[in-house]
């Protein structure tokens, strides 16, 4: 039997905690004891390979998953998938979900009084390409208000879904827009007390994916956990 | 060049839309060999209030001992189309259910072997990081008795939290998810 080598842990306070009491929802759903420590083994290294053979055409295309074109402002979305030595994550499924132009979502839990849009589900999946690459086409999602605290209101955001390539690597998080004024005011982004792990939640506005007389670009970077370095070979 | 990995958050509450498309709540009818079996239970919060917007996923060796995954080098057979990975959100009342078949033992570290277990995933509104814990079977004493990972759980009380219980005369086991207080289900830092 080869030996394991494990996944990296992340650098304290660039990784949220589970209980953040500002986020109210996290007071009775954190665990109360402390995470027991453990050594991978294969059952952590290995896990679902999800890619290309999951994708559909227009799976990425939000736009187009119905008779009719949703309302809002076309976007494209895109960026790459890495590993945190920058190697990119290639053939691994990335699934997104968010709310539609007026900041609701088909759901049942959703009682928002905004409209819900036809023409918008607001959910897609794509796997990378050989340099980890993805994209999206979709619509800007809209603010929505939620019953966290007074006047609690979510910012622009998407959330994202991807394996990479062990349950380790397993990542959901969100992503938000530059300049958002609600940002400061989120208990949900601003559970990272690192800045710069913050910040990295948040899209660029791109010109060079911006697509005249059609849709905005917006690029988003993602960085999976990547190979304990102190067992890897120095190859440099 | 070294990168920060990306921050973690909430799957919130409508992770359906973007969690159930993919949804595999059986995966015990891809499986040529091995003992099909129901795992069944509830996820429950500090105040033993149901939890009815999580999402558990699964992921298992085959009834041989062998993954799905080019990282397993094991000289043992793949079995055809099974992936060893489900994906079950719970219900109103935080019920969840999956059919599989029970994993065979794999390798741990050493020349150790870990007794037959499933590796879980857990996520749910309120949630900032998913959680990681596992599945082991209460009719396999004396595998888990000797296994490496649950031997890493010095409160013998708490073992019983990952451990899922056989119901007499059925195929089916029951593990329950407790996130605080009495019973809270063992997680693991990994």
């Amino acid at each position: 039997m080869s030996q394991i080598i494990g996944y990296k842990k992340p650098a304290p306070g660039t990784q949220p905690n589970y209980l953040h009491a500002p986020y109210q929802s996290s007071i009775k759903r954190a665990p109360g004891k402390p995470l027991i420590k453990m050594a991978h083994t294969l059952s952590e290294v290995t896990g679902p390979v999800y890619g290309h053979e999951r994708i559909n055409p227009n799976d990425n295309d939000l736009t187009k998953q119905h008779a009719g074109e949703p309302l809002g402002e076309r976007m494209i979305l895109s960026g790459r998938v890495l590993d945190e030595a920058g190697r990119p994550v290639a053939n691994t499924l990335v699934e997104i979900w968010q709310a539609n132009a007026c900041g609701r979502y088909p759901h049942p839990g959703d009682q928002h009084d905004a409209p819900l849009d036809p023409n918008f589900t607001g959910y897609g999946r794509t796997a990378t390409d050989s340099e980890g690459r993805y994209r999206f086409v979709t619509i800007k999602p809209g603010a929505y208000p939620w019953r966290n605290h007074h006047n609690a209101w979510r910012p622009q955001h998407i959330h994202f879904s991807l394996f990479g390539p062990s349950f380790m690597t397993r990542l959901v998080t969100q992503m938000y827009f530059p300049g958002d004024p609600l940002l400061p005011f989120d208990p949900i982004f601003n559970c990272v007390t690192d800045q710069r792990a913050r910040d990295s939640m948040v899209s660029k506005f791109d010109f060079e994916t911006t697509i005249p007389e059609f849709a905005l670009g917006y690029q988003w970077d993602i960085v999976l956990r990547g190979r304990d370095a102190t067992h890897m070979e120095n190859k440099k | 060049m070294t990168l920060m990995p990306t921050a973690s958050s909430t799957v919130g509450p409508y992770l359906h839309i973007g969690l159930t498309p993919l949804q595999v709540n059986d995966i015990a009818k891809d499986a040529s060999k091995g003992e099909k079996i129901l795992i069944t239970g509830r996820v429950f919060d500090g105040e033993g209030q149901p939890v009815p917007d999580a999402l558990i996923e699964f992921w298992q060796a085959n009834a041989d001992g062998k993954y799905a995954h080019p990282e397993d080098g094991q000289d043992k057979p793949l079995d055809g189309k099974f992936t060893g990975f489900g994906r079950v959100p719970t219900d109103k009342e935080g019920r969840y259910s999956f059919a599989t078949v029970k994993p065979g033992a794999v390798p741990g570290p050493g020349n150790s072997l870990q007794a037959p277990h499933i590796v879980v995933c857990l996520f749910m509104r309120g949630m900032l990081k998913h959680l990681y814990t596992r599945i082991y079977f209460s009719d396999e004493t004396a595998a888990n008795a000797n296994d490496p990972v649950l031997a890493l759980v010095e409160d013998a009380a708490r073992k019983p939290t990952i451990i899922a219980e056989r119901i007499a005369g059925k195929t089916e086991y029951r593990w329950d998810i407790r996130m605080q207080g009495e019973g809270e289900t063992v997680f693991f830092d990994c």
